[in-house]
């Protein structure tokens, strides 16, 4: 599976609503803003993406805006996954 | 394995002989002498988890748990610094600290001389911890803080102190020392329980703190940081709550067995061998709830928060009731000081109450169990 569709798979599993018939959102929505998921994901989505995809995210990236939605997700990881092969 | 093993030992031999012992006259005096966790710290216990090239036993999870239910059976205070210096402070500089603050305060911290404590809670924030009011602004390379922390363990012997301020809605962790201008430390006395936890208030003046001092990112102090203290807080506590539950049941087993009413052991009435089976069969429930949390920390599995908030939600439910029920195995007995067990009883509450209460922790669990229990081909009918 995509990088892309792993974090889109997870996010989806880790839904924070309601709605049994389903919550939808875009690659671009900011997931926090939306109440999709409560404040503690912040950190369990950071873990999922470091052991998922096998990198390490550094204090400078540690941006929430660099896990609010499903893109800036997938331009993080193909960033830090660019400069582990670069390094 | 055996290494840890035999150091294990080592702790449980002098918590038991030196340290249980002492933990009533600690709460009387309302203080733990430095020189006593100096001679903890010579056994490695301050720096646990802290990798060994900073100084640390580099204890994983589940070994760490063993370690807080050792020391939190023979002293609750006690156990109380090992989980604000390790769990909540150590544990942040361990993730998020840079190798500069790594080296400067971890192995000081494993061994004892500098004592660290963890200032989130306000005189009128506690659960909302994202309202903070103490203040921070930039100020070239430097951050000026101000505003006044409450209900701080161990703040007043602490050399380092993990603040959490605001600037608007941005949260930043800071790494002060009570010798910086413009701190202030006032101890709090005559509490229900943790009198020996030298808890503090904190007053911050105008107090400048380098930026070398910020922990992780400006503005990443909820998302990251507080969340990762809390969550380590909440798996020390969970395990805090089995050791207090040990230590009750313990006694009134022991009381149960000496204490004659009627012509019999008291223990041989069916009320009270309910309360002592109760107790037992959920004794085992919360370290069975704490070894999963442990194990699924390990390795690091996305559910570990999740079970943690589990373990310490039952743990501390459960280290009330069988606290509760050691005060009525023992009786008027149980209302008097030349027993542990009314300690033990005061001590078990404030478990259900720091690190998130009960309350707070509900919604978060029934969230869990909505999203983890749903089944997507509905529910089944005959």
């Amino acid at each position: 599976m995509s990088v892309h569709g792993k974090i889109r798979q997870y996010i989806r599993s880790n839904l924070v609503t309601f709605d049994a018939m389903g919550t939808e959102f875009t690659d671009d929505d900011n997931i926090f803003e939306k109440g999709f998921v409560n404040s503690l994901f912040a950190m369990q989505l950071l873990t999922f993406i470091e052991t998922e995809f096998n990198i390490t995210v550094d204090n400078d990236d540690l941006d929430i805006v660099n896990f609010s939605t499903v893109n800036n997700m997938v331009r993080l990881v193909e960033k830090k996954k660019k400069e582990n092969t670069t390094a | 394995m055996k290494a840890f093993q035999e150091r294990l030992d080592t702790v449980k031999r002098f918590a038991e002989a030196e340290l249980r012992p002492r933990a009533g006259e600690f709460e009387v005096k309302e203080e733990i002498p430095r020189s006593f966790l100096q001679r903890l710290g010579e056994q490695g216990v301050w720096g646990a988890t802290f990798p060994a090239e900073y100084g640390g036993l580099a204890l994983d999870p589940v070994d760490y748990g063993h370690l807080t239910e050792i020391i939190g059976k023979a002293c609750n205070s006690v156990r109380e610094l090992l989980t604000v210096h390790v769990s909540l402070v150590g544990e942040s500089i361990k993730r998020w600290g840079t190798e500069e603050q790594k080296r400067r305060w971890l192995p000081k911290m494993a061994t004892g001389e500098t004592l660290a404590a963890f200032a989130l809670t306000e005189p009128e924030v506690g659960s909302d911890a994202k309202a903070v009011h103490t203040s921070y602004k930039q100020k070239g390379n430097r951050f000026i803080l101000n505003g006044r922390k409450k209900w701080i363990s161990f703040a007043n012997i602490a050399d380092l102190i993990l603040v959490i301020a605001a600037k608007g809605s941005e949260l930043t962790a800071f790494l002060i020392e009570p010798s910086m201008p413009g701190v202030s430390i006032t101890k709090m006395s005559g509490l229900l329980a943790s009198n020996s936890s030298h808890l503090a208030e904190i007053h911050m003046k105008d107090v400048e703190v380098p930026d070398e001092n910020v922990l992780g990112r400006v503005g990443g102090g909820f998302a990251y940081v507080v969340n990762t203290a809390l969550d380590h807080g909440r798996y020390s506590i969970a395990w805090a709550g089995v050791a207090i539950a040990q230590e009750a049941l313990e006694a009134m087993v022991t009381y149960s067995r000496t204490r004659k009413q009627g012509g019999k052991y008291i223990c041989e009435y069916d009320g009270v061998q309910r309360m002592i089976a109760e107790s037992s069969v959920n004794l085992r429930a919360a370290r069975s709830l704490c070894l999963t949390a442990g194990r699924k920390r390990r390795d690091k599995h996305p559910e570990a928060m999740a079970e943690t908030m589990m373990a310490k939600y039952f743990s501390s439910k459960m280290a009330m009731k069988v606290a509760t029920d050691a005060v009525q195995v023992f009786g008027a007995n149980g209302f008097s000081r030349k027993y542990p067990v009314e300690r033990l009883f005061r001590e078990a509450k404030v478990l259900e109450i720091i690190e998130g209460t009960s309350q707070v922790l509900q919604p978060l669990i029934a969230q869990h169990t909505l999203r983890t229990g749903y089944r997507d081909e509905g529910v089944i009918t005959k």
